[in-house]
């Protein structure tokens, strides 16, 4: 058995496998499927102070190898989550973390204070790159000022590890990152969806009733790992790759690409299953490569 | 006790051609099967091609506990249901199940109604069974397109009285299935409505029903990626706000929609 233990800042994780917020609900979802403890940790979905609807239905399009979604970051707030959703969290054993958004830094900063006080919390991260919602999300990931300006922002009020998840939707990712890692991110996850769109064209309809969405499944995989890839030559902070990842193959490119975990997402709608065959299929890797522990592979690229 | 969902490897044991675009897929599961509500469904994996990438979802049609046997009601309307109403005898399909609320069933003796159109008359044979297992007075209106379109009525007889329409007028009364005249003077007779096709008709056979103030229950059918509940993307406008079709869902009384009835 290879050593799966991965450090992300002040979390060490068992295994290098998270789960893409948004894509796992809280986890307790999950506990009819296997035994959630047996991932690295999971991030729980977008959470704003204020609670929200999201964006009307239709909100989903199956396109070629990938979906499009609109949700729009739809959730009762922070205050529900602390009160009604934390206390079902703290019996799992494993790293629980937070995906924190807003359309303010004001907003950002009172969901982070909230989530501070909870102790079963490993850490939080920053979504300043949400596709789907008209103010803030993705506005402040996609230029270097508002970038720093809301990860320094939320640094002074959070005490543990705080990720920033990155955009893919801006021109140079790695200055983003840089901006991010120079504001105090402890971490950076990337890739959040790629702006997307389908047309119904016996309609003349867009396919979501927000018109364009965020793209994600193994279509955007190549984008991931070019990301990742240039986030890793530009920040010394680990990173947390995701994008597409089916399988463990996928997994094993965005270590080698420069990712010290990685996320699993869509595939999480396909294969419930999907992470805790991933973490096998990573073991065997390192098992038939004689490699000892997962670090061996972070990016080691051949080149 | 109600089963609780899982994800598993069921074999086909048979298929069967109902008619040009009805199929009718048997599953043997493995283990022994616990409670499934009338309305569940199950989000089947078909080929995790390019093009058909997420599972489909498809209500349980029967349930035989005796034989640990599930089927399912397929009609062709693109490429997964086509790849999956081809599929062979004795390969296996991915499936999640049981997911989904389920209708609600009566805890005395009623006499109920149940409308089903178009594909929508898949979860209608186990929720007939069930209703009439427990001694209800269970009449089924089915509505199609033409008699061909009309499967399994000698199925639905065994539990209940039937009416149909098609809207050709080549079985029973012609028109609309809201057209039918168990919509007059007889619907009064009924306690309970159970409905499951195209929303149009849904809306129609609520609107009904909300006006004599009969409960009435339907079921929902919006696109959805996960079907347990994590990825928010079936949601539909309740009183209570969005709720998921999936897990909230499929089944919503009337009373719990937005709906301008």
């Amino acid at each position: 058995m290879a050593d799966l233990s991965t450090i992300i800042h002040n979390i060490k994780l068992k295994n290098p496998v998270l789960t893409a917020s948004g894509t796992f609900g809280y986890g307790v979802e999950f506990d009819d499927f296997f035994n959630v403890n047996l991932l690295g940790g999971f991030i729980v979905k977008g959470t704003t102070i204020h609670p929200r609807q999201g964006n009307p239905y239709p909100r989903m399009a199956e396109t070629s190898s990938g979906m499009l979604n609109a949700v729009g970051l739809q959730n009762n707030g922070a205050h529900y989550f602390a009160t009604e959703i934390y206390p079902k969290l703290t019996k799992y054993e494993t790293n629980v973390l937070v995906n924190v958004s807003g359309s303010t830094i004001e907003e950002y900063i009172a969901c982070a204070e909230i989530i501070n006080e909870l102790d079963h919390i490993a850490g939080i991260e920053l979504n300043i790159s949400c596709p789907n919602v008209k103010e803030g999300g993705m506005a402040f990931g996609t230029s270097c000022p508002s970038a720093a300006a809301v990860v320094s922002a939320v640094k002074k009020v959070y005490n543990k590890t705080m990720i920033v998840k990155l955009s893919p939707n801006v021109t140079d990712i790695s200055e983003i990152a840089k901006a991010a890692e120079g504001a105090g991110a402890d971490s950076l996850s990337l890739i959040n969806t790629i702006l997307g769109m389908a047309i119904n064209a016996e309609t003349r309809k867009p396919l979501l009733s927000t018109i364009t969405g965020g793209l994600s499944g193994p279509a955007v995989k190549p984008i991931a790992l070019r990301m990742v890839w240039q986030v890793a030559q530009a920040v010394k902070i680990p990173i947390i790759g995701l994008g597409g990842i089916m399988n463990a193959t996928d997994a094993i490119e965005f270590f080698l690409a420069g990712a010290s975990a990685i996320q699993v997402g869509t595939a999480n709608f396909i294969d419930p299953l999907a992470t805790v065959k991933i973490i096998d299929g990573i073991d065997n890797y390192l098992n038939r490569h004689k490699i000892s522990s997962i670090s061996e592979l972070i990016g080691c690229l051949h080149l | 006790m109600q089963m609780r969902k899982s994800v598993q490897n069921l074999k086909v044991i048979a298929n069967f051609q109902l008619n040009d675009d009805h199929h009718l897929l048997q599953l043997h599961v493995p283990d022994q099967l616990e409670k499934i509500v009338p309305g569940q469904f199950a989000n089947i994996l078909v080929d995790q091609s390019q093009s058909i990438f997420l599972r489909r979802p498809f209500s349980i049609h029967t349930v035989d506990y005796q034989n640990n046997i599930i089927s399912i009601l397929i009609k062709e309307v693109g490429g997964g249901t086509r790849s999956l109403s081809h599929v062979p005898v004795d390969s296996f399909l991915n499936v999640i199940f049981p997911l989904g609320n389920g209708f609600s069933i009566p805890s005395s003796k009623e006499t109920v109604l149940l409308v089903g159109g178009g594909c929508g008359v898949a979860p209608l044979l186990h929720l007939a069974q069930v209703l009439s297992s427990e001694d209800n007075d269970v009449n089924i209106l089915l509505g199609a397109r033409s008699s061909v379109d009309l499967v399994e009525l000698e199925q639905y007889a065994i539990h209940g009285k039937v009416f149909t329409t098609t809207e050709d007028g080549s079985h029973g009364e012609k028109g609309f299935v809201t057209d039918h005249t168990i919509f007059g003077a007889k619907l009064d007779s009924f306690s309970k409505i159970y409905c499951c096709g195209p929303e149009p008709m849904m809306k129609a056979v609520a609107s009904k029903a909300k006006a004599k103030s009969i409960w009435c229950e339907v079921s929902l059918e919006n696109t959805m990626a996960c079907g347990f509940g994590v990825c928010l993307c079936c949601v539909t406008e309740t009183i209570q706000g969005h709720k998921c079709v999936c897990t909230d869902g499929p089944v919503f009384n009337i009373n719990q929609m937005k709906w301008q009835i």
